[in-house]
């Protein structure tokens, strides 16, 4: 699997960390309304490098799950948004600016879906040997 | 899994949002209700939303983060007092009891709830199309 997990290369754990983006933007605009909550947003850089350096993890039970970071609450790379704008409520989600993000993280996960794509058709064309 | 985590997400706030509109549906229904006493005057009333922390959850791997309801409050502003001797439903004073429903103040709760709510659903249509793509992966 070295090898596949090698040629996938980066895009594979960016997928990962591109999902989880979108999931945090989604939790942003989802509580663009609740008093005190506070708009979050993942250092990209660090959280691929925190994917990247894991060490692959040894599965020794059925209970266990492959961490990998798969879900939000263990990555590190979580910070907060500084808003442009203070509310009265103590939110500090600007949905414009959620939207944008989102926008952004939508088309930026599609890019790396289309690497993984052509990495993937080229792979299969080798084994096919056409 | 991660779509339905970000499906439930959208999906709370939605909920959240049309329990919003219900109550401005609500009191801007009740806003010419009058009443003889005070007490009985029909008091706005108005949802409390707060984000669904992660260790509320069942399941402390689903870092969810939605919205819910935790409760529905009733404005603290004082009824109206209007007075009208000749209304049925005056005191011996001759005053009735109006709600204490600012219609403009629901209207702007009622025009934001609505964009919250598209904006919920734009999140949820986006998401649909990218995991549909993600699906697609093996025909690549």
């Amino acid at each position: 699997m070295t090898i596949i997990d090698n040629y996938l290369g980066t895009h594979s754990t960016a997928l990962t960390v591109r999902n989880q983006r979108l999931e945090l933007i989604s939790r942003n605009i989802a509580n663009a309304t609740t008093p005190n909550y506070r708009a979050r947003d993942i250092d990209f850089a660090k959280a691929v490098a925190d994917l990247s350096q894991s060490s692959p993890v040894r599965l020794t039970d059925a209970a266990h799950v492959d961490g990998a970071a798969s879900n939000l609450s263990t990555i590190s790379s979580l910070v907060y948004r500084t808003p442009l704008n203070p509310s009265v409520d103590n939110n500090t989600v600007e949905i414009g600016v959620e939207q944008a993000a989102f926008g952004k993280a939508a088309a930026e996960y599609q890019a790396s879906l289309q690497f993984l794509e052509n990495r993937i058709s080229t792979l299969r064309k080798a084994f096919r040997g056409d | 899994m991660s779509v339905n985590n970000i499906m439930n997400i959208a999906g709370s706030a939605m909920n959240a949002q049309i329990v919003r509109l219900n109550t401005t549906a609500s009191n801007l229904a009740n806003s010419g209700v009058l009443a003889t006493t005070p007490g009985e005057a029909y008091r706005a009333k108005k949802p409390v939303f707060s984000t669904i922390l992660e260790a509320q959850m069942g399941n402390q791997r689903d870092a969810v983060g939605g919205v819910r309801v935790t409760g529905i409050i009733d404005d603290a502003k004082d009824v109206k007092q209007i007075y009208d001797p000749g209304n049925p439903l005056a005191d011996e004073t001759g005053y009735v009891w109006g709600s204490n429903v600012n219609t403009v103040e629901e209207m702007i709760e009622m025009l934001d709830a609505s964009r919250n709510y598209q904006n919920n659903v734009e999140v949820v249509s986006t998401v649909k199309d990218l995991m549909l793509r993600t699906l697609e992966i093996t025909k690549a």
